[in-house]
């Protein structure tokens, strides 16, 4: 969901699927829950000066949350659903494909899958009706369209390349990534897809879909991998990994400096931590520093 | 080791020694740093190609490749250095938008509008023009019918690019009064054309009927984008990637580097001149650098003499 998704600015909404939704982010002040957990981990004293990792000495401590000072995240709680006054007070728009196909004739675009044909000729005409790309200046206050697309690449978009090698039109996923795109380049729009990439056997196509995209941002669950009883990731339920952020309108983008992260799940809190080694080894009361040393001494480094 | 200027023992043998000197005395200035230069283009990279907008290179073909990073600021530096150099310029965007370039090229000192409506540059914008394709009414398609669309292989499933190169052609065609000497065309990027359903070899032979057309022809310049890397899973680029490979005068390949992320050094660049392709069968001439993006300029280096570790 898009992080200002205050109820005052979340004024349209364009998902696939009737389920209940969960209710929107507030920004609420969670933080005392990982405020505490910060503090505590930095504040250990690592005074001593380093005698074999001194080149180390001048870098930054390796903090816990890769930004514990500025706000960061949002309070949830998967519980909650939206309230049907919230939900009945913005416009919102649905695709659900079944009822699609059913209620008109198929259509023929571009060699493209159906389905997807389909859903972009949706957006298009919402785009186009509400006034999105600037053919008829919106009435209220400029808003933007955001857009929710789940799953795409399942089966149940009509679209076999989660199920074989060799999919029957391995373009059409590509093919509707790239109009999206232009519709999206074209108008107050963004837009959000869910990719189940572990499905995608083909890997060409999920290059191809990675270059179409301007983020990319991959979660790779523990679950049911060996990882799952390493004791180095214990505490964590999976890793989240950046493949890709957007260079727009700069020759430059905003690389974050921390790349391995983790995240931990729970019912109300959703935390991303940056992986540290040495706190991984980290057994109560002996600091983080002299551990290090300990097992630098041991490797003979 | 410091460097002493040209000498046998120098470790990049392979680079001619004046011209790595100059590069590593000038990055203990950090002279990309240096206040007072308006962004044209990026002038370290031309010195390290030996080239300027004053003399520009005629019938070449120079593909950029990356490779765990993004090569797109080559596709910049090339854009406003043809623009500088006084050739008319057709850019077939497919990637971005024309606000995206258009706005870096500023950085750069060049206007993409202000050579737009001089005529000197002709601009494919590939995200605007495909939803004209798709969603544009039947009435101006059929208006069209003398010059079809150039993306029309989208919806049509053309198994050729036809109407890409006609486009291409036609806007590079000599006019009566042309003020623009030079010819270059600039294509960013060519897997996207994989990605919309051409196959690779109808990518190179589009790519093949540009270069007779652009470069033979015209005596023009041609400069294409085609991303992948060797452990790529995408064997259709790939192959499309190696031959161009094979035909290009001039390779520059910006590689993410090997062991990650580095905040000082944002990757490496591969100048491979194809000397072999020249009479006299000379073996390809082999450069590496590495460099650093910043807003408006991007500094080069010897490999392991960043700024920043200095």
């Amino acid at each position: 969901m898009p992080q200002n998704c205050q109820s005052q600015s979340f004024s349209k909404l364009y998902h696939m699927g009737t389920e209940e939704l969960p209710a929107p982010l507030l920004d609420d002040n969670y933080r005392n829950e990982l405020g505490e957990e910060a503090t505590a981990a930095t504040s250990e004293d690592f005074q001593d000066s380093m005698k074999i990792a001194w080149r180390y000495q001048n870098l930054p401590k390796m903090e816990v949350s890769p930004t514990t000072s500025a706000r960061f995240g949002h309070y949830y709680d998967v519980s909650q659903t939206m309230s049907s006054e919230l939900f009945q007070s913005i416009k919102c728009h649905s695709f659900f494909l079944p009822e699609e196909l059913s209620s008109q004739p198929t259509i023929k675009m571009c060699n493209m899958n159906c389905g997807y044909a389909r859903l972009l000729q949706s957006i298009q005409k919402i785009i186009y009706q509400e006034g999105f790309d600037g053919s008829h200046p919106q009435k209220k206050q400029k808003n933007i369209l955001r857009i929710g697309i789940q799953s795409l690449g399942a089966m149940l978009w009509g679209d076999d390349i989660c199920s074989t090698d060799n999919p029957e039109d391995s373009h059409s996923l590509t093919k509707f990534l790239y109009v999206l795109r232009g519709l999206l380049r074209k108008s107050l729009s963004a837009c959000l897809i869910t990719v189940p990439a572990h499905l995608i056997q083909n890997k060409a196509i999920m290059e191809r879909v990675t270059n179409l995209s301007d983020v990319v941002v991959g979660l790779e669950s523990f679950i049911g991998s060996e990882r799952e009883t390493n004791p180095l990731y214990k505490d964590y339920h999976g890793l989240i990994h950046v493949h890709q952020i957007p260079r727009l309108n700069s020759l430059i983008c905003d690389v974050s400096d921390t790349k391995d992260l983790a995240f931990r799940l729970k019912r109300k809190l959703f935390t991303i931590e940056t992986m540290c080694c040495v706190k991984l080894f980290c057994k109560g009361g002996i600091s983080a520093i002299s551990h290090c040393y300990t097992l630098l001494t041991k490797t003979g480094l | 080791m410091r460097a002493t200027g040209a000498s046998a023992a120098f470790p990049y043998a392979h680079v001619p020694p004046r011209r790595a000197f100059r590069t590593l005395r000038g990055c203990r200035r950090d002279r990309g740093a240096r206040r007072g230069r308006r962004g044209a283009m990026f002038a370290e990279l031309n010195e390290l190609l030996n080239a300027s907008p004053q003399r520009p290179e005629k019938g070449t073909f120079t593909l950029l490749r990356d490779t765990r990073t993004d090569g797109s600021f080559l596709v910049h530096h090339f854009l406003s250095f043809y623009l500088r150099a006084g050739c008319k310029v057709c850019f077939v965007a497919l990637l971005q938008s024309f606000s995206h370039y258009n706005i870096v090229a500023q950085k750069l000192g060049v206007s993409l509008t202000a050579a737009k409506e001089r005529g000197q540059l002709v601009f494919l914008e590939g995200l605007g023009s495909c939803l004209d394709v798709l969603f544009g009414e039947e009435q101006q398609q059929q208006e069209q019918a003398g010059q079809p669309h150039p993306l029309r292989f989208i919806s049509d499933g053309a198994s050729d690019l036809r109407g890409l190169f006609e486009f291409v052609q036609t806007s590079l065609a000599p006019a009566a009064g042309d003020a623009w000497p030079g010819r270059a065309l600039l294509l960013d990027d060519l897997g996207v054309l994989l990605s919309l359903g051409a196959s690779p070899v109808a990518v190179l032979d589009f790519v093949h009927y540009c270069r007779v057309a652009v470069c033979s022809r015209l005596q023009g310049n041609i400069v294409a984008l085609a991303r992948g890397g060797d452990d790529s899973e995408d064997e259709e680029n790939e192959l499309l990637v190696t031959s161009l490979c094979h035909h290009s005068d001039l390779i520059l390949w910006a590689e993410g580097l090997a062991t990650g992320f580095c905040k000082d050094v944002h990757g490496q660049l591969k100048i491979i001149r194809r000397a072999s392709l020249q009479p006299g069968g000379q073996p390809d001439v082999l450069q590496i650098y590495q460099y650093k993006i910043q807003d408006k300029n991007v500094t080069f280096f010897a490999r392991g003499l960043s700024a920043a570790v200095l």
